[in-house]
């Protein structure tokens, strides 16, 4: 499924979301927390070790399908704030084009401070998610050789 | 040492859970824009305003190495030290002040006992007996020295309850047990065990028993004599101490059959090319430079606890656990992991249908400082089949009202699970 807004607007949304949540630390885990409840469970044959993403405390699985034209990702985790974090970045990278995805400039995380409400071990996590999600449309790019 | 800021606490009057509170700095802060509510204390408590001074002080007025010193600050730093021998060895009840080594804190205790005394007498098909309930503090030291000299780890289950199966330990025990280690109170689910029977039971078949008395020291009475244990180790962090200290309660006699742990300064007697004799118990056993100022600081640790009184502190504790216990009890999809009959302060558990990081997260939040995971007993977790719990343990200085602040935490979290 391909991706209708940019990448820039997608973020813009996304900080928008949680600037109406306000300043509360709680409310946005909240939010994040919800968002994970409402991420579509990945199916049994995709959750094995090979889509585990290194680096990340809780599990994460993610997997990758590329169609010709645009990469789309499904994912999945043990715990639901972890879950709600990677759907914010499949809303952002999932569906895209490789050198969309390649090239996207996430600005959001910064935006919205989630550093300082996931704390130091999930902002890694987070890290390792992104540098996956572009590591596979790196791998696909070069496996087409363009 | 000054007596700065050494409050004397009756404990005939009513327990003034505030003025103890007010001795404790750290707590008086906001985290994530909320009063901190820290229920994190069977990891570590926090440190009244003596320990702290005593650490200042000790750097601005008195450090220098001891025991070998001919000036002043040398002679001074020697006495305060020993000075915190003496006060372990009356918290502890022990006979004699030789009978106390300072280490690093419990997980070293342990290992120096299964390293000196575990590897001398262990011999092929011997048997270590430890509990489904134990730390890995406990459980990989006497792996190590089981797996060096081929003996058996034999392992008592736990109930439903998260009280240790006294029948089973009976069945286990045999005259190829050498070891029995086990700890006073779990640090997963509070569970107190009974380790009067436990070191009876030991020494009716000739086998030595070790105490893991970290969840015990600020919570229960320990009196080493009466129970008759050989070894009761301890960390000082979790008394109200400085971390990086920690102690050692062996019986004399066992302590002077056993070989040296490492080796060093101060473990010596006189050391030439050709051979070494080692010195007395318990310098034997306290090779190089130990960690002077905390040491001494964990004597005001001990004072503190005294002067309030460990029964009343227990008492407390106890009417927090009752009190959280209840309120927790009647939140749907909350289950109590761990409900033994004694337990010290700790409250360990789960929501049905939600992650325990999730839920620590939550509750962080909302300034409330709680424990996530496995607690370092991945036996234990895996005997109740799960990965982990959320853990609100409590000390000398948390309030009714903190409790309440969990509970509508916890209860605002559980509507999310499915």
């Amino acid at each position: 499924m391909s991706n209708n807004l940019s990448v820039y607007n997608i973020q813009d949304q996304i900080v928008e979301e949680f600037q109406m949540l306000g300043d509360d630390r709680e409310s946005m885990i909240f939010y994040i927390m919800e968002l994970g409840q409402q991420l579509p469970a990945l199916e049994e044959e995709y959750k094995v070790d090979q889509n585990l993403i290194k680096g990340c405390q809780s599990k994460v699985w993610l997997h990758a399908d590329f169609d010709g034209e645009v990469l789309t990702f499904k994912a999945d985790s043990n715990t639901d704030i972890t879950k709600g974090l990677i759907s914010l970045l499949l809303r952002v990278l999932s569906g895209r084009k490789l050198n969309d995805i390649i090239n996207a400039e996430l600005n959001f995380i910064d935006r919205i401070g989630m550093g300082g409400i996931i704390g130091s071990q999930r902002s890694n996590g987070l890290a390792a998610m992104i540098k996956q999600i572009k590591l596979y449309a790196l791998a696909y790019k070069s496996k087409l050789g363009v | 040492m000054s007596d700065v800021g050494n409050k004397e606490f009756s404990g005939a009057a009513e327990y003034d859970v505030k003025s103890i509170k007010e001795e404790f700095p750290i707590l008086n802060q906001e985290v994530n824009g909320k009063p901190l509510v820290y229920f994190d204390n069977a990891a570590t408590n926090q440190k009244p305003n003596v320990v702290i001074e005593s650490l200042n002080e000790y750097y601005r007025l008195h450090n220098s190495n001891i025991h070998r010193g001919a000036h002043t600050l040398a002679d001074r730093s020697t006495i305060k030290y020993e000075d915190t021998r003496e006060a372990l060895r009356r918290f502890l009840n022990a006979g004699e002040v030789e009978e106390i080594i300072f280490t690093k804190g419990t997980t070293e205790s342990i290992n120096l006992v299964a390293s000196t005394l575990g590897n001398q007498i262990l011999n092929e098909g011997d048997e270590v007996i430890v509990t489904e309930l134990e730390h890995h503090s406990n459980i990989v030291p006497w792996q190590m020295v089981c797996e060096r000299k081929k003996a058996i780890l034999k392992v008592i289950p736990v109930l439903d309850s998260g009280e240790l199966d006294m029948d089973a330990y009976s069945e286990l025990l045999s005259d190829k047990t050498k070891f029995v280690s086990c700890n006073h109170a779990s640090n997963a689910l509070g569970t107190i065990n009974d380790i009067r029977t436990i070191i009876s039971k030991a020494h009716s078949i000739g086998a030595y028993v070790l105490i893991d008395g970290a969840q015990a020291t600020s919570h229960l009475e320990i009196d080493v004599v009466d129970l008759d244990v050989d070894f009761y180790a301890g960390s000082a962090h979790k008394m109200y101490g400085p971390t990086g200290v920690g102690f050692l309660y062996g019986k004399r006699a066992v302590l002077e059959s056993m070989p040296p742990y490492q080796g060093g300064g101060e473990m010596i007697r006189e050391v030439s090319f050709s051979g070494t004799t080692y010195n007395d118990i318990p310098f034997k056993f306290e090779a190089g430079t130990p960690n002077i100022g905390d040491v001494i600081a964990l004597k005001h640790a001990i004072e503190f606890i005294e002067n309030i009184g460990k029964s009343n502190i227990s008492k407390h504790e106890q009417s927090l656990l009752k009190y959280a216990t209840d309120k927790i009890s009647k939140i749907d999809k909350v289950r109590i992991i761990g409900t033994a009959k004694e337990k010290v302060g700790v409250l360990s558990f789960i929501i049905e249908g939600l992650h325990h990081f999730d839920i620590g997260m939550m509750l962080d939040s909302r300034g409330v400082a709680v424990r996530t995971g496995h607690h370092c007993t991945q036996p234990l977790m895996a005997r109740f089949g799960i990965e982990g719990t959320v853990r609100a343990s409590f000390a000398a200085y948390n309030t009714f009202e903190e409790i309440d602040t969990l509970i509508e935490g916890v209860e605002k979290i559980a509507k999310l699970a499915r």
